[in-house]
């Protein structure tokens, strides 16, 4: 009876967040919503169009960063890694994972934009990528240990060369797994507010550039969240509306494109 | 290729290499000794890569709170005064704060937690059962800033009208309850955090209760024992171990979580006693007054908060792993 209770009283929750997302969100998306910047403090209406090209900015950095670590990292523990300093990166990575994302933002900030002395997309994107590496890593590892031996060692058999049989074998067999491990990495990051307080910075303006400082959806949703105006309420829950669409559309977006073709796995 | 011993013997009764070098042309053909040696290296490197980050991370945030920590020196973490305009810091008040919110916030969340995964592992019709673990894993997906945002303009004013009146006169004699009642406040956040926290705790305690062998639960049943009996008995006390290492995962995530209590805790770095006044912890400190702090003390000063957050996050996931491994022998996927 209290485990039915419990299970009702966790979904509650969720249902809520969600239906409020879309009650409160949906009346303030509109067109100039999406693609105008925003207005002055005070004057209504404006958008989020250059916080939403700022949160892509960001996050094609953290995958530059990211995936190829990440996945490199995950090759190594199921490949290499079955000693001691597989362990220690093992567990290394596990620590890595539970580092809260605000001490990544220091670690960053005082990295990369005390020396370039500007907040920049880069640097944010740097940020969002650590945060990556850990979660894709032990995906990939997971979906390569799965692989079964036999499929190596024929491989290896017909004379294929380590590496080839590596990525073109067992990395490809297990690529459906390590797609999906990537992509939760992406929806983890993509929401993440704290390490881009201080390094992206936010931005009223339209900025394409990697070294200036960038929007991005989640901070925006913040600082409009904590304002005193209605109207930015209202745009803070469009923008979160917006955020949440775009976490959803781009791993159903993955989803699809990978279930077919020949990214296809096994 | 590290299993062709057979052929290396064959070579050497033939030709006999005679060195070693010779020895690796003859069993690696020239094609792929190269490349694989260059995919190794490229391989360690990304490895490596991990480990470097996190020293890295470490060595700026030491090198970087130098200044606060041969101000303060051991001070620094039982003061109270936190005051930017005359340099003198102490994180007492963050420290409270985040030990009080993420207290409240895992005694709200592991019952829960541990409800839902016995409703999951033993009691839910099957075909209901992915799709409840999908909506808990969900919680985990939603952002933090989405949390604070639906905490402000939803649970906020819901519990300063009707939650906080309720428990001003059912529970206000312990004192835990009392003040004036802005929503806002530590009450807010834990029950925030408890809502984030779930997630992480009911996937692992899933995780382990499904790694109890089936036959200890038709032990218990076939010795008489009712169904909770059997959960109890059988699952829980097996699974204990791992458990609490989830319960202590779950704690490293709550400590360091930042977006939606910052948005919530209504951030006065005051210690009160009771629930419903507005707190501060050492996340939401780092995130209100980073990029505002002036002077190189006050910036040193929350770099170490920040250092603190590290080691104690490092120190609760170190043992939280390891208790979760010692049970499902490290094959535990582990999500934060």
């Amino acid at each position: 009876m209290f485990a039915i209770a419990a299970a009702v009283l966790v979904l509650v929750p969720l249902l809520a967040i969600f239906l409020y997302l879309l009650i409160k969100g949906i009346g303030s998306v509109n067109i100039a919503f999406l693609t105008q910047t925003p207005k002055p403090p005070g004057e209504t209406g404006g958008g989020m169009a250059n916080a939403i090209v700022g949160t892509g900015l960001i996050l094609a950095v953290s995958s530059v960063i990211g995936l190829p670590l990440g996945i490199g990292s995950g090759i190594y523990l199921a490949e290499y890694g079955r000693n001691r300093f597989g362990d220690l990166i093992r567990f290394t990575a596990d620590v890595l994972n539970g580092v809260p994302s605000i001490v990544i933002g220091i670690a960053v900030y005082s990295l990369i934009v005390v020396r370039q002395k500007h907040f920049s997309a880069f640097s944010g994107g740097v940020a969002l990528g650590i945060m990556m590496i850990p979660t894709v890593a032990r995906a990939t590892e997971e979906m390569l240990l799965m692989v079964p031996n036999v499929v190596r060692e024929a491989a290896l058999g017909l004379g294929i060369s380590k590496w080839r049989t590596t990525l073109s074998i067992s990395l490809r067999t297990a690529s459906a797994g390590v797609i999906t491990g990537c992509m939760l990495a992406f929806a983890r990051v993509a929401g993440e507010t704290a390490p881009l307080l201080f390094t992206a910075f936010g931005n009223q303006f339209w900025n394409l550039k990697l070294n200036q400082p960038t929007a991005a959806l989640s901070l925006q949703v913040f600082t409009y969240a904590i304002s005193p105006y209605d109207d930015w309420h209202k745009q803070a829950w469009a923008g979160a509306l917006v955020l949440i669409l775009l976490i959803v559309g781009a791993v159903a977006a993955v989803r699809i494109t990978t279930s077919r073709g020949m990214m296809k796995g096994a | 290729m590290t299993s062709m011993p057979p052929l290396v013997h064959v070579d050497q009764q033939r030709q006999a290499p005679s060195t070693v070098l010779e020895k690796i042309r003859h069993t690696y053909p020239a094609s792929s000794r190269i490349p694989d040696a260059v995919f190794g290296v490229i391989i360690l490197i990304s490895a490596i890569s991990v480990f470097a980050i996190v020293v890295l991370v470490a060595w700026e945030l030491i090198e970087k709170s130098q200044l606060s920590l041969h101000q303060f020196g051991i001070k620094f973490f039982y003061g109270h005064d936190w005051d930017p305009v005359n340099d003198s810091f102490g994180a007492m008040p963050f420290i409270y704060g985040t030990l009080v919110s993420s207290a409240l916030a895992l005694l709200l969340a592991v019952p829960l937690s541990i409800g839902v995964a016995v409703y999951i592992t033993e009691m839910c019709p099957q075909g209901l059962r992915a799709f409840i673990s999908f909506m808990v894993e969900l919680l985990a997906a939603i952002p933090s800033v989405i949390y604070g945002l639906w905490g402000i303009f939803v649970l906020a004013p819901l519990l300063r009208v009707y939650v906080q009146p309720f428990l001003a006169r059912t529970l206000g004699w312990t004192g835990f309850f009392g003040g004036p009642m802005y929503g806002l406040g530590m009450l807010a956040a834990g029950i925030i955090m408890a809502i984030m926290v779930v997630p992480v705790i009911a996937s692992i305690t899933r995780e382990v209760m499904t790694a109890v062998p089936q036959n200890q639960r038709e032990a218990v049943l076939a010795l008489g024992a009712t169904r909770w009996e059997m959960i109890r008995i059988g699952v829980l006390r097996n699974a204990r171990i791992g458990i609490v290492g989830g319960i202590i995962l779950g704690l490293g995530r709550a400590l360091g979580e930042t977006m939606a209590v910052t948005m919530v805790i209504g951030n006065r770095p005051e210690i009160s006693k009771s629930l419903f006044a507005p707190g501060y912890t050492m996340a939401s400190v780092i995130a209100n007054e980073f990029t505002e702090a002036t002077g190189d003390l006050y910036l040193s000063a929350l770099v170490e908060i920040g250092l603190a957050l590290f080691i104690v996050t490092l120190i609760v996931n170190a043992l939280a792993r390891l208790l979760v491994w010692s049970i499902t022998g490290g094959t535990a996927r582990v999500r934060a």
